[in-house]
């Protein structure tokens, strides 16, 4: 999940009766699953949660570019290369796709972007973990956009009409890239040398958990998901999406002859779903904060290449007030 | 920062149909909304035509006016091709 | 080049400077993944990329058929040393500030684009049609490029002087490219390649008018012009571009797969 911890200012739920005649009316809307449009009248708590929420997801996708811009210019083969870049390609237009829907609420992009260069707002944490060897590129894509895709495919319901069909558009778009990813692994661990192997299995050691974190704290600690839930703007909760990525993975993992860092992960035949140890929270909450591997060089990249651009999008804008008062005086 | 404009990007997505609204970008320019369009929406070759135009130059019709706006043709169902009840035969128009 | 060249040998040449090119460019654009001046900038630079990477594999693929010496497309893009690499300086100069890299992509693009429209109507029908793919969206990067120099050019005044520092920074490699040696005398002889003075009058028609429109000042017609490229002389540039680019195929040799 690209959007961890969403604020919605909410200490409880609040029931039919003690709502405004106005918010009375909206709930029921969300109830009867009709889609809310920007231009109808939203309680604030909603309009805030959806714009934290979608430009969470949105500055996730941007940041998201830079872990495998790292191995772009590396790619081993033609064929390898161009995938990637059509991937990273889409990932920034899913950024633009979201952002595109954040700004029907009336948020203005260059601010919300701001905030996330003055660390001000959060982004996945997954993204700030490095890609060390080659086999990261695999792995991002088949653990890291796996998880992301258990999540988008659920929000494409989600109540707001504008970041549903920008997650029906995304959704539509990533189902290559889990495949892309899966495959570099599968090539490797088929065809690849003793250290091709051992470059999967590494790759996979270090991503297995914080893709696990990537659904955000335990239900039990996500004192913002009932709010979430009942606006619909979430529709499942954190434990329940991560039983189902991992119930999803592991035959997968099986099947690339790799093992998972966790000890206690097996089948549990009286759940019906895979058990497995305790995620390290610490860590979690540690990387969210900033204090992650990469979370410095992640923003300042991003920071330096819209602050060194504003020369860039300035001399644009010249020009065309230019052009256009050429028209005018032509006309 | 206050950038570039908005521009909201409609696309036809096939010869025949018509002009879709798909989201928006920021540009400079018309010519570089239409070219940020191309690049963002239509990457996949969905798209046979785009129009781009100034999201500020859009007027919306308000929710607060549906019934206005919308609800008296509620009852002209005659407007409606399911409104005409057609032999089996006829097949599909 | 001092025995006369078969233009079988000729035609190998001139793919792998295409095809070289293309990847080199396509290399740069790469460098600026999460970069760019602007998100919608992005998806442009990205989209060039693509099309760049997408055209050498062509030309490499068709290189390697006509090499037949057991090497893959991969082979030629990833295992060659920079002496044997052949495509133009001017696509190996490091990214610099957004009008470099604009005013790059435009001298190459206004090459590019000329020349592709004349392989368009090669004989040969591999190359016609590999170029009649790549001329429709050279034409399109052509556009973009030409319209960023000009943005650039009639701007700010900042960005007037970025455009013209970049424009006679990188004037020195634009000889090169439209000056034709044996390669490209023997392949126009055959009526394969362009014709290289129509080519050099086109380039320079097309550069002037963009440069004049863009209020920038052309540099003087007789600039010192760096050379080399042609016959594996680089300049420093390349050797990086390469230990990067090749960097698993060559920590790797015993790899079969990726």
């Amino acid at each position: 999940m690209y959007a961890q911890l969403v604020e919605t200012g909410a200490k409880r739920v609040k029931s039919l009766e003690e709502m405004s005649p106005e918010e009375r009316e909206f709930q029921l809307k969300i109830d009867a699953e009709t889609k809310i449009e920007a231009k109808n009248w939203m309680p604030e708590g909603y309009r805030k949660t959806l714009i934290r929420q979608i430009s969470q997801h949105a500055h996730s996708e941007v940041v998201g570019m830079l872990p495998e811009g790292n191995w772009v210019t590396r790619a081993p083969t033609l064929k390898r290369k161009l995938q990637l870049m059509a991937k990273i390609q889409d990932e920034a237009g899913h950024g633009l796709y979201l952002y595109s829907a954040m700004e029907t609420l009336g948020a203005d992009r260059d601010e919300e972007i701001d905030k996330l260069h003055e660390g001000k707002v959060k982004y996945s944490s997954i993204f700030n973990y490095p890609t060390l060897n080659w086999a990261d590129m695999g792995t991002v894509g088949w653990l890291v956009d796996g998880a992301a895709i258990v999540n988008q495919v659920v929000l494409q319901r989600t109540s707001y009409g504008p970041y549903s069909r920008a997650m029906i558009r995304i959704c539509k778009e990533e189902s290559f890239h889990q495949r892309q990813g899966y495959q570099i692994l599968l090539d490797l661990m088929r065809e690849g040398t003793e250290e091709q192997k051992q470059m999967v299995q590494d790759s996979i050691n270090r991503f297995w958990w914080p893709s696990l974190m990537m659904f955000g704290p335990s239900d039990d600690q996500s004192p913002n998901s009932q709010q979430s839930m009942a606006w619909k703007i979430k529709r499942k909760s954190n434990d329940e999406l991560r039983q189902m990525f991992i119930d999803q993975t592991v035959p997968q993992l099986e099947f690339l002859g790799c093992t998972a860092p966790d000890p206690d992960l097996k089948w549990n035949e009286e759940r019906g779903h895979y058990d497995f140890g305790e995620i390290d929270w610490q860590e979690f909450y540690d990387v969210l904060k900033g204090n992650g591997p990469c979370n410095k060089e992640r923003i300042e990249t991003r920071k330096n290449a819209i602050d060194g651009g504003a020369w860039v999008r300035e001399a644009a804008r010249a020009y065309a007030e230019k052009q256009q008062q050429k028209q005018q005086n032509a006309a | 920062m206050a950038d570039w404009p908005l521009y909201e990007v409609f696309v036809r997505s096939k010869h025949g149909l018509n002009h879709k609204h798909v989201g928006s970008v920021h540009a400079a320019d018309a010519e570089m909304a239409m070219e940020n369009a191309r690049d963002l929406y239509t990457r996949r070759s969905e798209g046979v035509s785009i129009w781009v135009v100034p999201s500020s130059a859009i007027t919306a019709s308000s929710p607060d006016e549906k019934e206005i706006l919308f609800d008296p043709s509620d009852d002209k169902v005659y407007r409606h091709a399911s409104f005409y009840k057609l032999p089996d035969e006829v097949g599909h128009m | 080049m001092s025995k006369a060249m078969t233009q079988q040998e000729a035609l190998q040449e001139y793919l792998l400077r295409l095809a070289d090119s293309d990847m080199i460019l396509g290399q740069r654009l790469c460098e600026l993944c999460g970069k760019a001046p602007a998100l919608e900038e992005e998806m442009a630079l990205m989209n060039v990329a693509l099309d760049l990477v997408g055209q050498a594999r062509n030309w490499y693929e068709y290189a390697a058929e006509l090499i037949d010496d057991g090497r893959s497309a991969d082979d030629l893009a990833f295992r060659r040393d920079a002496h044997d690499y052949r495509n133009a300086l001017m696509v190996e100069q490091p990214n610099g500030d957004y009008a470099v890299t604009m005013g790059r992509q435009f001298f190459f693009d206004a090459w590019h684009y000329f020349t592709l429209a004349s392989l368009v109507k090669a004989p040969d029908e591999r190359i016609a049609s590999i170029a009649a793919k790549a001329a429709k969206e050279v034409q399109y990067h052509l556009r973009r490029s030409s319209e960023w120099v000009k943005r650039f050019g009639d701007g700010t005044e900042e960005s007037h002087q970025r455009m013209q520092t970049a424009v006679d920074d990188l004037w020195r490699f634009t000889g090169e490219m439209i000056e034709a040696d044996d390669v490209e005398q023997t392949l126009f002889k055959a009526g394969i390649g362009p014709n290289p003075e129509q080519l050099a009058a086109d380039w320079k028609g097309l550069v002037n008018e963009v440069l004049t429109e863009a209020t920038l000042t052309p540099p003087p017609e007789d600039a010192w012009m760096y050379r080399g490229a042609k016959v594996g002389h680089h300049t420093e540039h390349l050797g990086y571009i390469l230990a990067e680019m090749q960097f698993l195929q060559r920590a790797y040799p015993d790899a079969k797969t990726w």
